[in-house]
């Protein structure tokens, strides 16, 4: 785990000051509503229907025991006892007061935790693979070259005021569980003649106009990521467009000038900001990987579970415990989905929970996960059943990682200022239609997406169904997507046709995944199928 | 006193009084011109090769939320200018220390300054995370050496 040194904790320290100054004017009447609003954003404080939404930022999505802690103690002081992780593998409160932001920023302060760059047209938090550090397959931990890019984009004096959001995922493994082609950069760390560099793609993203990234350069060396980072932000602040919001993602500049000419210009522009010598020596990247060294395992550790004679502990281990690089250990997943349940909400109590796990049998290392769930990377295989009864008894223990259950949805109506439709009921109704686990298991692997309007922030176009509630002449009206993907298998998912009502919506998820039962393959994921018979037999089956 | 309001210099010379001339003008039929502005679509690059004939290069920011000029400060910085280089229109107090990490160090902003509030954002920070236009020596550089 990364720890502050005095630096950085002096720069988050300086931040609220910062913001109390902020918002002591904005109290006072000293700045408009309209000149706050810019500011408050940087630090991730939005004006939702009812109140306040603080959005804290939990770098690529690591954090420990203590901050999980922080995070419970947040949600019972100043907030109605619960907290919402998010797809940016980060945890936003929905019912924040003003004046208790200054107080809420120093509290985070004390366990190295901020909500910098939470929201704004600034450069966002870095999100990364959450089994980071743990996978079989990277091909080295992703997090500290995040690191790096974080300290690089906090409060970077040219790109505060970019023509919108920003967004950099990092991941090293071929396996994309970050969705990182959906970003505006994303960087897949890769060796080339035994040298770690990063292969590069720009313009990716969701929203009202989804595209994938293209790749930009196959190669860069840590010594000129953050030259040749600056010169990809760098064109475009300075051509990305402004007079259309949405228009203004790096992704409508790269449609319409061709990724060529956009490597082109970036090309020219590195060369000339290469010269600056603005890019750190490779002993401070080295600085911080040796901060992400694997914890202590023990080389003794058994290497299979005893004892499965439990038929729901056998369940939860097959669908939510992934294998772990290291013998004798295993990846747990906490699945934020209850049956009913609001996908990503967790209460204090269940954060505590979650802490004492990770601190009693985990190395105090915890990840959220940008699917809304938290990870416990490191758990050996003999604590697994102690792991498992202790989320029963905080009914945290849903078997359903990666299953239709497993609901990403924004928040949706209730809390969303700009959503036009209610996600949270409509998952919560999903999730009861197919609530036997039996007949989630017989579905298995399927991603379900929700988002409440054209933003796009439940991720519906990389869904293998997606949904789109939208406003249809005053009403509440759901669009179905099917063949989505946010994995390495990346796509975009396409519209069956005419939306539904919230029931209408349910049915005809169930036409659609009976078509899946009836023409599958064996072997066959849902989205498989679907790309391999095509939309027409799903379309005949919803509309016929 | 509004008026010494109206102005916040950073430099040991005096604010430069000549009017600036548009980037087109001084492009076409006005290169003895030693000011010039820069609105935020221009290619400021044009501007290099006369970069030590000029005494002032105005930025315009018509909106406080149109970050061009930021890299044009950068850019104008890198390619060697040492002249003024003024942040003018819609530029706010909290936007005031990050302009000055690009390269500006003069202002001429739309709406007055409130001197405390500015004099607090500039000496708060102790230092910045990179390495930017202001000479500022970046954390890494403090870690490292």
């Amino acid at each position: 785990m990364y720890r502050y040194d005095e630096y950085d904790q002096s720069i988050v320290d300086a931040r609220v000051d910062e913001f109390r100054d902020q918002v002591r004017r904005r109290l006072a009447g000293e700045i408009t509503e309209d000149q706050f609003k810019p500011l408050r954003l940087m630090n991730g404080l939005y004006l939702q229907l009812h109140a306040y939404m603080l959005r804290v930022a939990v770098p690529y999505g690591t954090l420990d025991s203590r901050q999980m802690r922080m995070l419970a103690h947040v949600a019972r002081t100043y907030d109605r006892g619960y907290g919402h992780f998010t797809t940016r593998q980060n945890i936003q409160y929905n019912w924040i007061r003003l004046d208790q932001a200054p107080d809420i920023l120093a509290e985070l302060a004390t366990v190295e935790m901020h909500a910098i760059q939470t929201s704004g047209n600034c450069i966002r938090n870095i999100s990364s693979d959450q089994y980071a550090g743990a996978a079989a397959d990277e091909v080295a931990d992703p997090r500290p070259w995040a690191e790096l890019i974080r300290q690089w984009s906090t409060f970077h004096p040219e790109f505060t005021y970019l023509p919108r959001k920003f967004k950099i995922a990092v991941i090293a493994a071929e396996e994309d569980r970050a969705a990182m082609r959906l970003h505006d950069i994303g960087i897949r760390l890769t060796r080339r003649d035994g040298v770690l560099g990063a292969t590069v793609f720009v313009g990716g993203g969701m929203g009202r106009t989804p595209m994938i990234a293209h790749e930009i350069r196959d190669f860069v060396t840590a010594d000129d990521l953050m030259s040749y980072l600056e010169a990809c932000l760098r064109v475009y602040n300075r051509y990305g467009r402004r007079d259309n919001i949405y228009k203004a993602r790096i992704k409508i500049l790269l449609h319409e000038i061709g990724p060529d000419e956009y490597r082109r210009q970036v090309e020219e522009e590195f060369a000339k900001v290469k010269a600056l010598g603005i890019d750190p020596p490779a002993a401070e990247l080295a600085r911080i990987t040796a901060m992400f060294a694997p914890p202590a395992f023990d080389p003794a550790a058994a290497g299979d579970v005893a004892d499965r004679s439990d038929p729901d502990f056998a369940v939860w281990l097959d669908q939510n415990v992934r294998a772990h690089r290291q013998p004798g250990y295993a990846i747990v997943n906490i699945s934020l989905k209850p049956v009913g349940g609001i996908p990503g909400d967790a209460s204090a109590d269940q954060i505590d929970v979650m802490a004492d796990l990770a601190q009693r049998y985990g190395f105090d290392e915890l990840r959220v996960t940008h699917a809304q769930n938290i990870v416990l990377p490191h758990v050996r295989i003999a604590d697994l059943k102690a792991v498992w009864s202790a989320l029963v008894d905080a009914g945290l223990a849903e078997a359903n990682l990666d299953l239709i259950s497993d609901i990403i949805a924004c928040p949706g109506l209730d809390y969303c200022s700009l959503a036009n439709a209610r996600s949270i009921p409509l998952a919560q109704k999903i999730g009861e239609r197919f609530a036997d686990p039996a007949r989630q298991r017989d579905l298995g692997e399927l991603k379900l997406k929700i988002s409440g309007c054209i933003n796009a922030c439940g991720h519906h176009h990389a869904g293998h169904i997606g949904i789109l509630g939208v406003d249809r002449k005053g009403t509440e009206n759901f669009q179905l997507l099917l063949g989505g993907s946010g994995a390495e298998d990346v796509s975009l998912g396409r519209i069956t046709g005419p939306g539904f009502d919230e029931d209408g919506v349910v049915d005809a998820i169930e036409r659609v995944t009976d078509k899946y039962l009836e023409v599958r393959e064996t072997g066959e994921r849902f989205v498989d199928t679907y790309r391999r018979v095509g939309m027409t037999p799903f379309k005949e089956a919803i509309y016929g | 006193m509004a008026e010494e309001a109206a102005y916040l210099h950073f430099r040991d010379d005096s604010p430069h009084e000549e009017p600036a001339v548009t980037l087109d003008s001084f492009l076409a039929d006005q290169s003895n011109a030693t000011a010039v502005r820069v609105e935020p679509g221009d290619e400021a690059r044009a501007l290099i090769p006369h970069l030590d004939r000029l005494a002032l290069i105005e930025v315009s920011f018509p909106s406080f939320r149109d970050g061009r000029g930021y890299s044009t400060a950068r850019i104008l910085r890198e390619a060697g200018y040492r002249g003024e280089l003024r942040a003018e229109g819609d530029v706010l107090v909290d936007q005031i220390p990050l302009m000055r990490r690009c390269g500006f160090d003069s202002f001429a902003p739309a709406a007055p300054i409130d001197a405390a509030v500015l004099q607090r954002s500039l000496a708060r920070y102790p230092q910045p995370y990179q390495k930017a236009a202001d000479g500022a020596v970046p954390v890494w550089k403090l870690r490292h050496g």
